[in-house]
């Protein structure tokens, strides 16, 4: 058959082949392939060989892809965390005018989904302290990155040298890495004591050529930080940005970071709205308002219609790529605005007590594991000496599996999943989603330990 | 057609924001199992129970305009609709892991991963794929850290980038942001690549040309094999925004162009959901000579006797792992990149096959060319394929835009590409009918012909009038606490 019906084609054309046919004849040619202006030379003409299924084929081909998979209990986090996300969420979050909608440049019509990323905007806000929060960045790896190259364009700061933990998670680093590149900046590490910053060993590493002091709580271990406001002292002596790293779920209790002197506040919006979804993000990226004119990324603001009742617009446009080129903030474009849209339906859903309890019981159920598993000879949790927030490290050094990794694979073979640090620490992680295997887990590492 | 979208409200909003309705507000650090100077005083939030917070977004998503409301030609943009199915695939629990597991415990994921970066190559024409960037813009900076690091690799001293006057912002941000001066190259007579202009911006300093093909009004570059060779020749790399790919599938590969380097926008595309301004994902290919460059980590596959497989046929007998290229540029996303995005494009990738992907591009060329054949609108240039960029003449392409949203369709691109003017850029997609492009036509044509009253008046029929948006620049209110400030102030 000719490629022209609905049956061999794209099943997702309407056209039929008389319909095909008419076009064709209305513009004058007899194939499709007319239309077409690639020289002979670059045209391609071989197979790509790719099978066309149907639609029962490929979502059955897929669930026996991803049965391919272990079934393990989680206990990681480092970053990406595993909360239960309210079916309200995935309801209304896929009522397609969100879904497939495109980005807000005609306000008039698409009202509904710039109020929803206010409202995100507002809740980051609130959060954090600050003046001004975007409309989300791809996660929060990137909006470090973003703080830093932020840094070097303010004014007021001047200096080549971006400060981060010796204990940055490996991703967050890498990425900073990158972005800087191609700027004037380098990454440099000051040291922790104990889990956490040491600020006598910060304050004499953060000289007049430090743009950037990164500190993040909780820290890529759990800890949380005790700290921060002497880290922001430090900062501002150096006349360098104070950037904050946490997490939504976090921030719904800890010090507001604006209270401690953050001047930028970095991390991860998708700890809620999204599940478990190997490594999708969504960066939060909050700043004071006299940064304003040098935030990267999408800004949502109220303004007035004709009528003049209020209504929402993307504003500001004049930092972004589309309309500044190369002298843009930032070269993001499309960004996580429906994974926005989803954490904001998320912290909606839960409220101010909601997130206060979900943050509260995080620290309580870390440190309720840490307390069991430090109850087993040889194991020691958590290690540092510190608050913790969902996961800390276990330390296995003394255990009859000293070895990290070996325990790690003696625990997949029992049903867990759990990070390891180095030579003899674990890291494990806890949320509501995992709580219910607590008691096996705990057994599991008193029979790899003991 | 006339539209009414739905809207709410009294006389001074629409919907209410959810901090206007209830909110509560705790002392997080009272009770808590912290010490108080590590607890905030204070948490304000909304307070609203599930059934008012359903209502509140299902009225936010009537108040929004998406694909399945209705055509969405933005050129450049590729707005098309994105099929119920994949959202079934990317749902599966089993798919829901964390990143950091080991390689064993994912063997599905990975697999997945492996066939979608094979798939993406041969589309391409590229020898390797790399999936972590999270957007187009994030793949387009993953390609030029790629040509950079390569540069570096070779010793070869290069500074600048360049890049067509008509190309997307991304691009000229990208280069920048890479640390390279932009040269920007002027659009010839007839929309391409001027060639002579071509000639006198490329030198030994050029590091790479980033270039659509077709480019941004449709056209295709016929002299690329030239370009490519010139580029070439001094060095430089050719690098391949995949904008405009949904023109290409199955009858033309940017490798086979000569371009080393491209990323694909998957949810441009391969059909998944734009969700308002992202998640996208911005996979990049690269020719033999830069995978060594790529992200890290890559994903391969062995056979039973652990060799590592060169070609990735379909067989049974692979075991998958994660591994970092020797010369990686590191990383570009925290962890692995839009992975429900990804997979939402390999199953899109998977149901239409060669077959399918040969008729989307047929569908799209055909349909651009047969609204563009319906619009009482000049196309200043053509022959193009799946988009055009027509011109409102005297008309203010803006405000045609703004009366066109009362006719039931959203507008095109407007004022964009600069060389066009009052342009507006048109790309209906495969997925629109005759009849949806006859009625897409009319808006047009009606919006065009609307006399100055009614295009100033317009849009009429959408949740909101027309937005003042210097006002909201001017005067940034960015939160509902802003808007508190400022009743406060009054």
């Amino acid at each position: 058959m000719s490629s022209d019906g609905r049956r061999d084609g794209t099943p997702f054309a309407p056209h039929t082949p008389a319909e095909t046919r008419a076009m064709l004849e209305e513009l004058g040619v007899e194939t499709e392939a007319e239309l077409f202006d690639i020289p002979d030379d670059v045209a391609f003409e071989g197979e790509l060989g790719i099978e066309q299924r149907s639609e029962r084929e490929v979502v059955t081909e897929l669930g026996e892809t991803f049965a391919d998979n272990d079934d393990l209990v989680e206990f990681l986090g480092r970053g990406h965390y595993d909360h239960y996300v309210p079916s309200l969420v995935d309801n209304l979050s896929l009522r397609s005018e969100f879904l497939t909608s495109y980005t807000q440049y005609q306000p008039e019509i698409t009202q509904g989904f710039l109020q929803a990323l206010f409202e995100y905007q507002s809740m980051l806000v609130e959060l954090t302290g600050l003046g001004v929060a975007n409309a989300s960045m791809y996660d929060g790896a990137t909006a470090l990155g973003e703080a830093a190259l932020l840094a070097e364009r303010l004014r007021s700061v001047s200096g080549t040298e971006v400060l981060v933990p010796e204990q940055l998670r490996d991703g967050k680093r890498a990425v900073l890495e990158n972005y800087v590149d191609g700027s004037d900046l380098t990454v440099e590490t000051y040291p922790y004591a104990d889990g956490t910053v040491d600020t006598d060993a910060l304050a004499r590493a953060a000289t007049e050529d430090t743009v950037l002091v990164y500190a993040e709580t909780p820290t890529a271990t759990g800890a949380i930080e005790p700290a921060l406001e002497t880290v922001g002292e430090v900062a501002d002596d150096a006349d360098a940005l104070f950037t904050y790293g946490s997490d939504v779920v976090a921030l719904g209790l800890l010090e507001e970071p604006a209270a401690v002197g953050a001047d930028v506040v970095v991390g991860e919006a998708a700890s809620l709205g999204l599940p478990t979804a190997d490594g999708m993000g969504t960066g939060l990226f909050a700043c004071k308002e006299e940064f304003l004119r040098q935030v990267p990324g999408r800004l949502v603001g109220a303004s007035t219609d004709e009528s003049d009742r209020r209504a929402f617009t993307l504003t500001l446009q004049t930092r972004e790529q589309h309309i500044r080129k190369e002298r843009a903030t930032s070269n993001i474009c499309t960004n996580q605005a429906w994974v926005a849209l989803r954490t904001a339906m998320h912290v909606a859903s839960l409220g101010a007590d909601g997130l206060a309890e979900l943050a509260e019981s995080s620290v309580r159920r870390a440190s309720d594991l840490a307390a069991r598993l430090d109850e087993i000879d040889g194991v020691t949790a958590p290690v540092h000496d510190r608050h913790h927030f969902r996961e800390f490290p276990v330390s296995v050094g003394e255990a009859a599996v000293a070895d990290a990794e070996t325990a790690a694979a003696a625990l997949r073979d029992r049903g867990f999943a759990v990070h390891t640090l180095d030579d003899t620490r674990l890291q494990v992680c806890v949320t509501e989603t995992n709580e219910h295997a607590v008691d096996d887990f705990v057994a599991a590492v008193r029979e790899v330990a003991t | 057609m006339r539209y009414d979208q739905a809207r709410y409200g009294d006389d001074e909003r629409y919907q209410p924001l959810l901090s206007e309705k209830d909110t509560t507000e705790v002392k997080p650090g009272e009770g808590s199992a912290l010490p108080d100077d590590l607890t905030r005083d204070s948490l304000e939030l909304p307070s609203l129970s599930e059934p008012e917070l359903a209502r509140h977004y299902t009225r936010l998503s009537q108040m929004n305009w998406g694909v399945e409301s209705g055509s969405y030609p933005l050129g450049s943009c590729t707005m098309k609709y994105n099929p119920k199915f994949t959202e079934e695939v990317a749902a599966d629990e089993n798919a829901a892991v964390h990143p950091d597991r080991p390689d064993e415990t994912v063997q599905g994921n990975l697999k997945l991963r492996y066939d979608l970066q094979r798939y993406l190559a041969e589309i391409g024409g590229m020898d390797a794929v790399t999936l972590q960037p999270p957007a187009g813009a994030a793949g387009e900076f993953t390609g030029i850290t790629v040509a950079k690091a390569y540069h570096d690799h070779h010793d070869n001293d290069k500074s600048e980038v360049i890049v067509p006057a008509s190309a997307h912002g991304t691009n000229f941000a990208t280069a920048a942001m890479a640390g390279y001066e932009v040269v920007e190259l002027p659009s010839g007579e007839d929309g391409r690549v001027d060639f002579e202009a071509l000639e006198a911006a490329v030198s030994e300093e050029t590091a790479a040309l980033m270039l659509t093909n077709p480019n941004t009004v449709g056209l295709f570059e016929r002299d690329i094999a030239d370009i490519a060779e010139l580029v070439h020749d001094a060095g430089g790399l050719l690098y391949y925004d995949g904008a405009n790919l949904n023109a290409l599938l199955g009858r033309g590969r940017p490798g086979d162009m000569g371009f080393d380097i491209m990323h694909y926008n998957v949810h441009k595309t391969f059909a998944t959901p734009h969700g308002g301004g992202g998640p996208g994902a911005g996979p990049v290919g690269v020719v033999s000579d830069l995978a060594d460059f790529l992200p890290r980590p890559h994903v391969r596959a062995r056979d039973e006797d652990g060799e590592v497989v060169a070609d990735g046929a379909d067989r049974e007998d692979l075991t998958y792992e994660r591994y970092d290229p020797p010369e990686s540029i590191g990383k570009v996303h925290g962890f692995d990149g839009n992975w429900l995005v990804l997979a939402k494009a390999y199953a899109y990738i998977a149901r239409l096959g060669d077959e399918g992907l040969r008729d989307a591009s047929a569908k799209a060329t055909l349909n651009a060319n047969y609204l563009a054949e319906q619009l009482d609108l000049e196309v200043p240039y053509e022959p193009f394929h799946h988009e055009f960029a027509a011109t409102a003449g005297d008309r203010d392409a803006a405000d045609v835009a703004k009366g066109m949203l009362d006719y039931g369709v959203h507008p095109p691109t407007t004022k964009w590409p600069e060389f066009v003017p009052e342009a507006m850029l048109t790309e209906p997609t495969e997925v629109e009918s005759r009849a949806e492009l006859d009625d897409l036509a009319a808006a047009f044509n009606r919006a065009v012909t609307d006399d100055e009253e009614t295009l100033a008046a317009a849009p009429t029929q959408t949740a909101a009038s027309r937005i003042d948006q210097v006002s909201a620049a001017r005067d940034p209110k960015l939160s509902w606490h802003a808007l508190d400030d400022a009743t406060a102030d009054e």
